[in-house]
């Protein structure tokens, strides 16, 4: 409503430019035409100095820095999509290669178990080998022992006799008769001394 | 002071008077806003610009963002032909909005809120918009008062409406600007008039009415500076691109 008012005393005020003047000193300070000359003045000089600063410095600057932003954004981007794919070249890369150790590993392992085992058949081979000859060997021993201990005993046993005999009685016997009735007892008594 | 609401839109002169011939370019307190005001923009779009981070600051987040919405509007409504104006219409609408907020600060002055200074404002669009026209068209620029499927009976009717109404847009572009900030500042005055008057009983309510015309004010101040650049810009869009 006010603006309304306003708006037609302008426009009337400019109708009768030189009547509103001369019946009214207070009225509104913006028809005075006193300073109007001094207003068009400086709105030309400061308008213009702003016009000309914005335009030749300020506003390319602020252009050139937007755009320098789009493309600093663009480029890390781009940088970021370059590395990415990088990465995940890398990544195959790297399982690759883990593919290919685990698989040498194997192999590695199956080798290493196969010459352990060949090793070890080998040694327990001839362990085997050794073992079997030492024990024919002893076999042998103990059956040479075995053969020669009923002799031996009989000797003993001979020897002992006579021996006990001389001492019990004080009289010498005959070695021949007391080795017939040793070897008549090992007879019959020599599967029980000497029983394998 | 307090006793004339209209008091505030006096013009006086600071300093000597300086005398071009017969005309008065005395420094006044129109001009004295004006300078601030041009200042202000310049300081303010300066440390906007000054360095180029990524992650922008808060002055350079302005700057950019003025930037680009003053470039939004532009494009918007007058399309990819108006981008060489791009820097006259910036300087306008800053200009034109630093002086209306400017005057919102207590005891400032109000440079738009002067008849003379919108109507040389929007008169220098109005003589530039009408030779971007002939410039760009040539005697074709007429075809902008004849509209395309009009009844032949009605076109002379028709041409001198265009007409008038072509030539009253400097005048309907300075008076909306002055007229809006005259009254709002106005009415500013007298509510606080108002409160001085009905003092401490009664004043309550005229002061409530001042917060909120004060907020009202400051959006006036936004949207008018908006208006005058997207007016030039559809001024200019008529000049460039020629759809009548």
């Amino acid at each position: 409503m006010i603006k309304k008012i306003f708006f037609q005393s302008i426009f009337f005020n400019l109708l009768f430019f030189k009547e509103v003047f001369a019946a009214e000193s207070g009225g509104m300070p913006q028809l005075n035409p006193e300073f109007w000359i001094s207003q068009i003045f400086w709105l030309t000089i400061t308008f213009g100095a702003l016009y000309i600063i914005l335009s030749k410095l300020i506003l390319p600057k602020i252009s050139l820095n937007l755009e320098l932003r789009k493309s600093q954004i663009q480029d890390n981007i781009e940088a970021a999509e370059k590395q990415r794919e990088n990465s995940e070249a890398k990544l195959k890369e790297f399982d690759d290669i883990i593919k290919k150790s685990k698989l040498k590993a194997k192999k590695n392992y199956q080798e290493a178990r196969e010459n352990a085992l060949k090793e070890i058949n080998f040694k327990r081979e001839a362990l085997d080998k050794q073992i079997d000859e030492e024990i024919k060997k002893t076999e042998h021993e103990i059956k040479i022992l075995k053969k020669s201990a009923p002799e031996k005993i009989n000797k003993i046993a001979i020897e002992s006799s006579s021996e006990l005999v001389k001492k019990l009685i004080g009289a010498e016997v005959n070695n021949s008769s007391i080795s017939a009735i040793v070897d008549d007892l090992s007879k019959r008594n020599g599967d029980k001394y000497y029983g394998n | 002071m307090a006793a004339n609401p209209m008091t505030q839109f006096e013009v006086y002169r600071i300093g000597p008077e300086i005398k071009v011939g017969a005309f008065d370019i005395s420094f006044t307190n129109a001009s004295l806003f004006m300078i601030v005001s041009s200042l202000a923009i310049l300081i303010v779009f300066n440390l906007g610009s000054k360095k180029n981070s990524l992650i922008p600051s808060k002055i350079q987040l302005l700057a950019e963002l003025s930037y680009t919405f003053v470039s939004k509007m532009i494009s918007d409504t007058a399309g990819s032909k108006a981008k060489p104006y791009f820097s006259f219409i910036f300087s306008l609408f800053m200009f034109v909005l630093f002086c209306n907020m400017f005057g919102m600060i207590p005891y400032t002055f109000t440079v738009t809120s002067h008849i003379i200074v919108t109507f040389m404002l929007a008169a220098f669009i109005f003589i530039g918009v009408t030779i971007i026209g002939f410039v760009k068209h040539g005697f074709g620029y007429l075809k902008l008062f004849v509209p395309s499927g009009v009844p032949v009976v009605l076109l002379p009717l028709i041409i001198i409406i265009e007409i008038i109404s072509y030539l009253s847009r400097p005048v309907s572009l300075s008076v909306r600007l002055f007229a809006n900030m005259m009254a709002g500042h106005t009415m500013m005055k007298v509510f606080g008039g108002f409160v001085v008057s009905l003092g401490i009983v009664g004043g309550w309510l005229p002061l409530s009415f001042s917060v909120a015309l004060t907020g009202l004010e400051i959006l006036v101040a936004f949207l008018q500076a908006y208006v005058f650049a997207i007016l030039t810009c559809i001024y200019l869009n008529d000049a460039l691109n020629l759809h009548h």
